[in-house]
């Protein structure tokens, strides 16, 4: 090290005593191979241990550090100070949610959203034990691989300018776990999730920005998943206005 | 499970700048998509009217055509015209994302599919603008 440092400028809330967030400036040693979360974690060891910030696995998987890096919504985990050395850094809380205290937001929107969609395996009949597994092909596997690889980060959500100005709707991430467990060929709850997805919440209030696939550190596409899921539903609903009864 | 609530009279609730879409060039061409729709808006009702004029015999419709034939309804229907391709170009990409085409077990590049979209667009554009011009030689 040569002496080198990083500024970061941090957004500061703490609730009781600032009526709006601030802005906090820090000093860190610049060190090439540091991650932006390196550099919060220093600040909270040496600096100041009031930062709040959120986070745990420190390699992408844990979903649980992301924040506005110069106004774009990153794992901070995964962006390197050397990306940015010698600019100063802005580091804020994902925005589109209610800030709880500095970079730390309140979730409980998306949890709940999360949970509407049921994202789990729903069985009309369940299978005895003795009678084997679900057994499932590579295709359709491959079918609904992709979005298996969320991490529940909310980039998705900070990115969504829908979200940002409508927060009744249902969100990428939660649109695409839906699309997931209906995609699945054990899955057998596709009709049981239809009223939260298809509802005007749901789906139809996506008008298809982009912007959550741009930034989903995952490669998940949930812009993607909202398309597609329009195109099903809508045929669905053909199919029951057009199709008698028994044949659908 | 009831998971735990922060307490919402402590939250800090940000809002969203009026001017959010000109922060990214992406949100920015998305806004222009949505604008593009009202410029369609208008030329399909001027051509209604146009087809209502039509329809009440020629005097009328070549004085309405004379009326179209004004500087400022020129500069309109060229305005329109480029968000109506903006709009048809953006459209094609949007198919290829929701419409994966798959060759065996890959699936096709997405920006083919779009080209693939476009190529035909443009070959039925001028198949259309052929037999136009020779109708009206
Ligand atoms: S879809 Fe991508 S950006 Fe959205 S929560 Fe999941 S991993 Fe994060
Ligand atoms: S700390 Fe777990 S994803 Fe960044």
């Amino acid at each position: 090290m040569n002496g080198a440092t990083a500024t970061l400028n941090i957004t500061r809330y703490l609730p009781g005593q600032d009526q709006i967030p601030r802005s906090q400036s820090y000093s860190v040693p610049y060190q090439r191979d540091w991650v932006i979360l390196d550099a919060l974690n220093y600040i909270k060891d040496h600096i100041d241990g009031t930062l709040s910030y959120r986070w745990s696995c420190r390699m992408g998987v844990c979903g649980s550090c992301g924040m506005m890096v110069n106004g774009v919504p990153k794992l901070t985990c995964a962006v390197f100070l050397r990306d940015f050395y010698p600019q100063e850094i802005r580091i804020e809380p994902l925005v589109n949610f209610p800030i709880i205290r500095d970079l730390v937001i309140d979730m409980s929107d998306f949890l709940d959203k999360l949970k509407s969609v049921k994202p789990w395996i729903i069985r009309k009949t369940e299978k005895q034990i003795s009678e084997g597994e679900y057994l499932q092909t590579p295709e359709e596997l491959s079918a609904y691989q992709q979005f298996t690889q969320c991490i529940n980060c909310m980039l998705c959500y900070a990115a969504c300018p829908v979200y940002g100005m409508e927060p009744e709707f249902l969100g990428p991430a939660a649109i695409a776990l839906g699309y997931r467990y209906n995609q699945d060929s054990r899955d057998q709850g596709k009709e049981s999730r239809q009223a939260v997805l298809g509802s005007h919440e749901g789906i139809w209030q996506c008008t298809f920005v982009g912007e959550c696939t741009e930034v989903c550190p995952k490669e998940v596409d949930p812009a993607a998943a909202i398309q597609r899921s329009k195109v099903e539903i809508t045929k669905d609903w053909f199919k029951s206005v057009l199709l008698p009864w028994g044949q659908r | 499970m009831i998971s735990p609530r922060p307490d919402k009279s402590m939250l800090y609730y940000p809002k969203m700048p009026a001017t959010w879409w000109l922060r990214k060039r992406s949100y920015f061409l998305f806004m222009l998509r949505e604008l593009s729709s009202v410029f369609i808006a208008i030329f399909l009702v001027v051509l209604l009217v146009q087809i209502y004029q039509l329809s009440e015999g020629p005097k009328s419709y070549t004085a309405f055509a004379q009326r179209l034939g004004s500087p400022g309804w020129i500069i309109f229907h060229a305005i329109a015209l480029l968000f109506a391709i903006y709009h048809s170009i953006t459209w094609f990409f949007s198919t290829a994302v929701v419409l994966p085409l798959r060759l065996g077990k890959r699936e096709i590049p997405r920006n083919l599919v779009a080209a693939l979209n476009i190529g035909a667009w443009i070959v039925v554009s001028l198949v259309i603008l052929y037999l136009f011009l020779s109708l009206k030689g």
